[in-house]
C-alpha cells in the first residue's frame, strides 16, 4: 500500500500529466514575466504604427517610423548621418571582437585547463581578480592609450579595447569547455605520437566546437551592443555605431518621437532576436561554461 | 619539464598575455598612477601626491554616493540576483522542461539586449508624460517616476538583468542533481518545499556562493544602465561611485575633464573590489575549484 501511493506521486511530479502545481507555477511565472514581454511588444507595436492607444495598443499600420532606412529622419538637421555606414561600423565592431576573443581564448583556455606550469593558479586567480577592475578603471587610461596610439574615435580602437577587456572572461569560459573533455581522449592522441599542438588542433578543437560557437555568438553580441566604450571614445559621425545613433536621438529629441526610437531599437535588436531563435542553446552554454571549471 | 616545454606553453599563452597586458593590465596600472596627478583634457602628468584623495575626503557628495552605492549593490544583489534568480530557477525547473525553457528565455532576453535599447524601453515605461506605459495604465497625465523613485528604479532595472544570470546557473545546477536523491525523498514522503529546503538548496550551495561573490563585484562597479536610465539623477540621487568617477572624468559637468580625480575615484573602487574578492575567496573556499591537471605530458 505504501509503495503504491508513493509511486503515483512520483509519476505526477515527473510530468505524466499537468497537475495543479504546474498550472499554478505557470500562472505565477506569466504574471512576473509580463512586464518584460510588454517592453519588447512595444518595440514592435510602436515601430509599425503611427499612434498607440493606452501606451501600447497600435491604432493603425505605418512604415513612417522606419523612414530612417531610406531618408534623413530629421529634415531640420541636414548633417544627420546615414544609417548604412553606421550599420557597417556596428557589424565591424561585433565581428572584430569575435575574431580576437575566439582566437586568444581557445589558445589560452587550453593551456590553463591542460598544462601544469608555475603560475597557473596565479593566472586563474587573476582572471577572477581582473573582474574586480571595473570598466571605469580602464576607461580613463584606455582613453589615454587609444589617444596615444591614434585610435581614439575609431572602431578599431573600440574593437581592441573591448577584446582586451573580454579576454580574461573568454579564457575562463574556454577553460571550462576544455575541462569537460576526458583526459583519455588527449592521452591517446599523445601516445600515438601527436605533438601537443596537434592534439589541440586535431583532437580538442573539434570537440569544443560548441564552446567556440557559444563564445563567438556571445562576443559578437557584446561587441555589437557595446555602449560605454562607444559613447566615450567615439564622438564623430564616421565612428558611430547604432548605439551612438540611438543615444543621440534620445538626448536630442528625448520625448518627441517614440515611434522612431522604437523602430531603430528594433532594427538594432535583429541579431539578438535571430540568435535567440536559432542559437539559444549556445547562449545558455556560455553562462554555464564560465563556472564549469572544476565544480 | 624542460625549457622548450615552457616555451610552448608560453607561445600558446602569448596572444592572451599580450592582449591582457596592453588593454587590461596597463590601463589598470595607469589609472592608479593617474590618480596621483591632476590630469585634465590637456593630458599632462603633473604629480600632486595625495591631493585627489584628500579632495575625496572633503567631497560633500562622497557620503551620499557611498550610501547610494551600498543600497544599490546589496539591494539588487539580495532581492534580484540571488533571491529572485533562485526563485526563477526553482520554479522553471519544477515544471515541464519545455515550459521552463520558455520562461528562462524570456528572462534572458534583457541581458542580451543592447543596453541602449534596454534603456529606451525603460525610458518609455517610466516616461513622465502620459504616453509612457505606467502613466497610460494609471491614467496619470504627468508623473516623473525616475526623479521620484530613483533608487527603486536603478535596483529594479539592473535587477531584472541580474536575476537571469543566477537563474541560468542555479537552474543548471538543480538539473544536475541526481534524481535518486529526489526520488528517495519522495518515497519518504517529503513535500515539494521540503525537497527544495533539504535537498536542492544544500546541493547548489557552491553556485549560490559563486553568484553572490561574482555579482557583488559586478554590481559594485556597474553603472551603464544607471547612466542610460536615470543619468545618476535627479541631481546626484542615483549616482553610484563608478558613475561619479565616469562623470568627473568624461561628462565635463564641471567644465573640465578631471581625469586625475576620476582615476583616483576609480582606484578606490578597485581597492574595495580586491578586498571583496579576497573576502569571498576565503569564506567560500574558491581555491577548491582550481583543481590541478591530472596528468602532465608536454
Amino acid at each position: 500500500m505504501f509503495k503504491k501511493s508513493n509511486n503515483k506521486i512520483i509519476k505526477n511530479r515527473s510530468g505524466g500529466k499537468i497537475n495543479l502545481r504546474e498550472v499554478g507555477i505557470i500562472i505565477f511565472l506569466t504574471i512576473i514575466s509580463i512586464g518584460i514581454v510588454m517592453g519588447y511588444l512595444w518595440l514592435f507595436a510602436g515601430s509599425f504604427s503611427g499612434e498607440l492607444v493606452y501606451g501600447i495598443v497600435p491604432k493603425n499600420f505605418s512604415l513612417k517610423n522606419w523612414r530612417f532606412l531610406w531618408e534623413n529622419p530629421f529634415p531640420e538637421n541636414p548633417d544627420w548621418p546615414n544609417i548604412w555606414p553606421i550599420l557597417f561600423n556596428t557589424l565591424y565592431l561585433g565581428s572584430g571582437v569575435t575574431l580576437i576573443v575566439v582566437t586568444v581564448s581557445t589558445l589560452g583556455g587550453y593551456v590553463i585547463s591542460r598544462m601544469k606550469f608555475p603560475g597557473r593558479s596565479f593566472l586563474l586567480a587573476s582572471t577572477l581578480v581582473l573582474h574586480a577592475f571595473p570598466a571605469i578603471t580602464l576607461l580613463i587610461a584606455l582613453y589615454y592609450i587609444l589617444k596615444t596610439l591614434n585610435l581614439l574615435d575609431t572602431i578599431t580602437g573600440v574593437v581592441l579595447a573591448k577584446a582586451g577587456f573580454f579576454t580574461p572572461f573568454g579564457i575562463w569560459v574556454m577553460k571550462g569547455f576544455f575541462d569537460g573533455i576526458s583526459w583519455d581522449m588527449e592521452m591517446s592522441a599523445l601516445i600515438d605520437g601527436a605533438t601537443r599542438f596537434q592534439a589541440w588542433h586535431k583532437v580538442m578543437l573539434p570537440i569544443v566546437k560548441p564552446g567556440i560557437a557559444a563564445i563567438s555568438i556571445f562576443s559578437f553580441l557584446m561587441g555589437w551592443s557595446e555602449y560605454i566604450f562607444v559613447i566615450t571614445f567615439n564622438r564623430s559621425y564616421s565612428s558611430w555605431t547604432l548605439t551612438s545613433y540611438i543615444s543621440a536621438i534620445v538626448s536630442d529629441y528625448r520625448f518627441s518621437d517614440y515611434g522612431l526610437l522604437a523602430a531603430v531599437s528594433l532594427f538594432y535588436m535583429i541579431p539578438v532576436i535571430l540568435f535567440f531563435i536559432f542559437t539559444q542553446k549556445y547562449l545558455m552554454e556560455i553562462t554555464l561554461g564560465g563556472i564549469k571549471g572544476g565544480r | 619539464m624542460g625549457r622548450s616545454a615552457y616555451l610552448k606553453i608560453f607561445l600558446f599563452l602569448l596572444p592572451a598575455i599580450l592582449f591582457t597586458v596592453i588593454f587590461f593590465i596597463t590601463p589598470a596600472v595607469m589609472t592608479t598612477i593617474m590618480g596621483f596627478t591632476n590630469m585634465d583634457y590637456r593630458f599632462q602628468w603633473n604629480f600632486v601626491g595625495l591631493y585627489n584623495y584628500f579632495k575625496m575626503l572633503i567631497d560633500p557628495l562622497a557620503p551620499k554616493i557611498i550610501l547610494t552605492n551600498f543600497v544599490y549593490t546589496f539591494g539588487t544583489l539580495l532581492i534580484f540576483n540571488v533571491t529572485f534568480g533562485l526563485i526563477l530557477a526553482i520554479l522553471t525547473t519544477s515544471i515541464r522542461e519545455k515550459n521552463g525553457i520558455f520562461f528562462r528565455t524570456i528572462w534572458l532576453l534583457p541581458r542580451f539586449t543592447p543596453p541602449v535599447v534596454y534603456g529606451v524601453i525603460w525610458l518609455w515605461i517610466l516616461s513622465p508624460m502620459k504616453e509612457g506605459l505606467l502613466n497610460s495604465f494609471l491614467r496619470y497625465d504627468y508623473m516623473p517616476w525616475i526623479s521620484k523613485f530613483p533608487w527603486q528604479v536603478i535596483i529594479i532595472t539592473n535587477g531584472i538583468i541580474g536575476a537571469s544570470m543566477g537563474m541560468v546557473i542555479f537552474a543548471s545546477a538543480i538539473k544536475s542533481i541526481s534524481k535518486d536523491y529526489l526520488w528517495a525523498a519522495r518515497v519518504d514522503g517529503a513535500t515539494w518545499l521540503q525537497e527544495i529546503g533539504y535537498i536542492v538548496l544544500p546541493m547548489i550551495r557552491w553556485p549560490l556562493a559563486f553568484i553572490t561573490a561574482y555579482q557583488t563585484l559586478s554590481l559594485l562597479t556597474s553603472y551603464e544602465y544607471i547612466l542610460l536610465i536615470t543619468e545618476g539623477g535627479p541631481y546626484f540621487k542615483s549616482t553610484v561611485w563608478s558613475l561619479y568617477s565616469y562623470k568627473v572624468a568624461f561628462s565635463s559637468y564641471a567644465g573640465t575633464y578631471e581625469f586625475g580625480y576620476g582615476a583616483a575615484l576609480a582606484t578606490i573602487l578597485v581597492i574595495v573590489g580586491i578586498i571583496a574578492s579576497i573576502f569571498y575567496w576565503r569564506i567560500f573556499k574558491f581555491k577548491e575549484m582550481m583543481e590541478e591537471p591530472k596528468i602532465e605530458i608536454v
